[in-house]
């Protein structure tokens, strides 16, 4: 149960001042193998796990260089096997800066620098701890990104490495073991890293891409053998996959994306294979103030 | 550029907030005071013991007078101690000074929860059984299940009862004082009180609570003769036990714990498991009757968890009572009060409430934890805290409670395999439940056994707070129906069935001399 990403953290894509660009997210993933610990397998009381996420996302230009974005999650899981429920409800909401200190042409191409900062929280009050069918694990983070990126003509190379800070969650129960018994209703969260590249092609009209991806937890614990996951476990996963931006010729406002991802390497997680596709529109607010204050 | 100032202060005042909410996790055990006992409870020497046939069943020999040349140079140890003591030695009396039978409740809560994992199964769908024999070896042993961790709680409960008992009868006998008492060098680290020092109540409940803790987890051994190392220092650092006294506590602990291992080798736990043809057997029978017979919903099939847990011998009353007190059968799968209650469960599948599914957490206590008579034993350690018991008294009422918890699992057990009646999930496979489904038949629920056992030793030993064991035990009861898990007569009829195990425990209570 790692974080969602909403697409826009981690590309090189800046919106114009005073254009909003709003969509509307789907990702549809499952697993039916996962990692124990280090030890990959299975479990015929979960079967295939799977869950649903439609996902409300928009991005702000305050000015050229400062975006402002938001996402807001809806999640169902399931499990094909077994007894225990699936989990629904609305999961964190994140809100991030994004900001494009430096772009400057260099070599044959431009190179930029961008810094993001943000922060999630749940926006509903579900259950972290009923892995692996919880639809997130509650803590409140703070991320900070650096990210650069490199175009020459239509081909890029954009990587980016983010800290997430996280705070301590809350469960239902006043004691649980981890390495050790703790008798309190606090479960601290270690802090997680990740890592992004990704490159291919890119133009106004179609973005396509290639996206290696690593999460990394700091800390936490293994699942021990045949046990329950837990919030606090140490979640590592490496993900490949691809990625697809699409505007649409007619209507220059309009884009589709489609996104595939899978995890080739695990620990404490699931080995997801990941579709999404989503739907974005722009919305120009310079229109309508051009006409009023014409400063140019 | 101001925006961005703006929201890089922004960003890193955030940071500190976050930063700030990961600070400790206010653990209760780690805010635990020293015990200080309102009453030591001089005579408990008098008590009557569970197993032993007389508090001086083992004899003790008498100690060496603290004018003896020898007594003296023991407290030289003492003092060296004390002349430099670490920051690691203060974190080991501040951890044990809350209570030796406190603190080793905890560290057989740990145990359980460490190995309370269900085998994972073979390449042929059967599962492997931990056995003693090889504990380090996957799958390691103990399960501590439920009924497995009722048992081990009672043992130790006992075992440390009867040697406090035995303790304090030579403690009265020999009066030997403490050595701070002797010493005015030597100070006292901990609440000091008039209870003689010979032998140690502390070395006493650590030698009995090794040598039960070595046949109930012999893979960590080594971890809890380091407890129990440390438990040691912290009494000859703290001034309150030379090492004679801790000599002669242990060995006397070791000696009691001969005779409660003996009771443990010969009370049918063994056979707990059963066979193969047995577990067939449990189907057949019940399958002849027109009922349906219970199905383990794990896949593969499970064998149910320990089916001859019923045979094992209680503390309270005997195998003949387990039989006779046996509730009356569950509402058959084919009558109308069968469907009511199996549509009731559906609803609560169906409709469960957030604050319902925190109910079900709370009380889960499955996989991985230290099953209810645990958060039994962690309600009661939490409450007897603010008591003040003296060790005795604290082994005396965790012995009455764990007694009455282990021989609650043996009737409820009794029950369940009587009837071998089905899950809710396994009579409507669309009833999805909000924890794990134990591995065994439902009438009576487990956890309502328990409970209604555990509220009623804790309201006869805490009377003020009977109000609220009740109301928890009726929640912990009510949780298994949120949870999809059992049905309304199961949750009832345990409740009632444990208040009445409770009852004997009480009755033990009112005649063993401690009031």
């Amino acid at each position: 149960m790692l974080p969602s990403s909403a697409q826009t953290d981690v590309d090189a894509i800046m919106m114009t001042k005073n254009n909003f660009c709003g969509g509307l997210m789907y990702t549809s993933s499952k697993w039916d193998y996962y990692w124990e610990g280090t030890l990959h397998r299975n479990n015929q009381n979960l079967g295939t796990v799977s869950s649903q996420m439609i996902g409300i996302m928009g991005n702000y230009g305050l000015k050229d260089n400062l975006n402002i974005l938001f996402s807001l999650p809806y999640i169902t899981t399931k499990a094909s096997a077994g007894t225990l429920a699936g989990q629904k409800g609305i999961q964190d909401f994140s809100l991030m800066v994004k900001w494009l200190p430096i772009e400057k042409k260099l070599w044959k191409g431009t190179f930029s620098l961008y810094a993001l900062g943000g922060f999630s929280a749940p926006a509903s009050n579900y259950v972290a701890d009923f892995l692996p069918l919880s639809i997130g694990l509650r803590s409140t983070n703070a991320t900070g990104r650096l990210m650069v990126d490199y175009q020459v003509k239509n081909l890029f190379v954009t990587a980016s490495a983010a800290y997430a800070l996280r705070s301590n969650v809350t469960i239902d129960r006043t004691a649980y073991y981890t390495t050790e018994m703790h008798y309190t209703n606090k479960v601290w969260m270690p802090n997680t890293v990740n890592y992004n590249i990704r490159a291919g092609y890119r133009s106004s009209r179609l973005i396509a891409e290639g996206v290696a991806d690593i999460w990394q937890t700091n800390g936490g614990f293994d699942i021990t053998r045949n046990n329950m996951p837990f919030p606090s476990n140490q979640m590592n996963a490496k993900r490949i996959g691809a990625n697809i931006k699409y505007t649409v010729p007619k209507i220059e406002q309009l884009s589709i994306i489609a996104n595939a991802m899978f995890t080739v390497a695990g620990r404490n997680v699931g080995q997801t294979t990941s579709i999404s596709a989503g739907v974005f529109y722009i919305i120009d607010f310079n229109k309508k103030k051009s006409e009023t204050t014409d400063k140019k | 550029m101001k925006i961005i100032n703006n929201y890089i202060t922004t960003f890193t005042i955030s940071i500190l907030f976050l930063s700030s909410c990961k600070q400790s996790l206010d653990d209760r055990s780690k805010a635990y005071t020293s015990l200080n006992p309102t009453n030591i409870d001089l005579n408990a020497g008098d008590w009557k013991p569970v197993l032993l046939t007389a508090p001086n069943e083992f004899p003790l020999a008498a100690p060496m007078p603290t004018t003896n040349p020898a007594y003296l140079r023991e407290l030289n140890e003492i003092k060296g101690y004390q002349q430099n003591i670490t920051p690691a030695q203060q974190a080991i009396i501040n951890y044990w000074s809350a209570g030796a039978v406190l603190r080793w409740n905890e560290i057989m809560r740990e145990l359980v929860a460490k190995h309370n994992l269900p085998p994972y199964q073979n390449d042929d769908g059967t599962y492997p059984i931990p056995t003693a024999a090889n504990p380090f070896s996957y799958p390691q042993f103990p399960f501590a299940n439920p009924p497995y961790a009722a048992r081990a709680y009672a043992y130790v409960s006992v075992a440390q009862y009867d040697a406090l008992v035995a303790a304090y009868f030579y403690k009265r006998q020999y009066s030997r004082v403490a050595p701070y008492k002797v010493d005015a060098a030597i100070k006292p680290l901990v609440p000091t009180s008039d209870l003689a020092a010979y032998p140690s109540e502390d070395a006493t409940v650590y030698a009995v609570t090794v040598e039960m803790l070595k046949l109930l987890f012999p893979a960590d051994v080594a971890y809890i003769q380091q407890k129990a190392d440390e438990h040691k220092l912290y009494r000859i650092i703290a001034g309150m036990n030379t090492r004679s006294d801790m000599d002669a506590g242990e060995s006397l602990g070791r000696a009691v714990a001969t005779k409660v291992i003996a009771r443990a080798a010969n009370d049918n736990m063994g056979k707990a498991v059963g066979t193969p043809a047995q577990w067939a057997a449990l189907e057949s029978t019940t399958a002849a009757t027109g009922e349906t017979p219970w199905i383990s919903l794990e896949n593969p099939r499970r064998p149910p968890m320990l089916p001859f847990f019923s045979r094992v011998r209680p503390f309270l009353f005997d195998s003949l009572t387990t039989i006779a007190i046996r509730p009356p059968a569950p509402p058959s799968v084919n009558s109308d009060q069968f469907k009511k209650e199996l549509a009731e469960v559906k609803s609560f599948a169906d409709n469960c409430t957030r604050d319902q599914k925190a109910i079900v957490a709370f009380w889960a206590d499955g996989v991985g934890t230290y099953t209810p008579p645990g958060h039994w034993n962690a309600i009661a350690a939490d409450d007897f805290t603010g008591l003040n018991f003296s060790e005795v008294r604290w082994a005396r009422n965790l012995a009455l409670l764990n007694m009455s918890l282990m021989d609650a699992g043996i009737t409820c057990w009794d029950t369940k395999y009587a009837y071998f009646n089905p899950r809710p999930s396994q009579m409507d496979p669309s009833i999805k439940t909000n924890t794990g489904v134990p591995n065994f038949p439902a009438y009576i629920s487990g956890h309502s056994t328990f409970s209604g056992a555990a509220a009623t030793v804790l309201s006869y030993i805490n009377p003020t707070k009977a109000n609220d064991y009740n109301e928890m035990a009726k929640q912990a009861s009510i949780s298994r129906i949120y949870g999809a898990l059992h049905y309304r007569s199961d949750c009832e009829v345990g409740l009632t069935q444990g208040k009445k195990v409770g009852d004997f425990a009480v009755a033990r209570g009112k005649t063993d001399g401690a009031n």
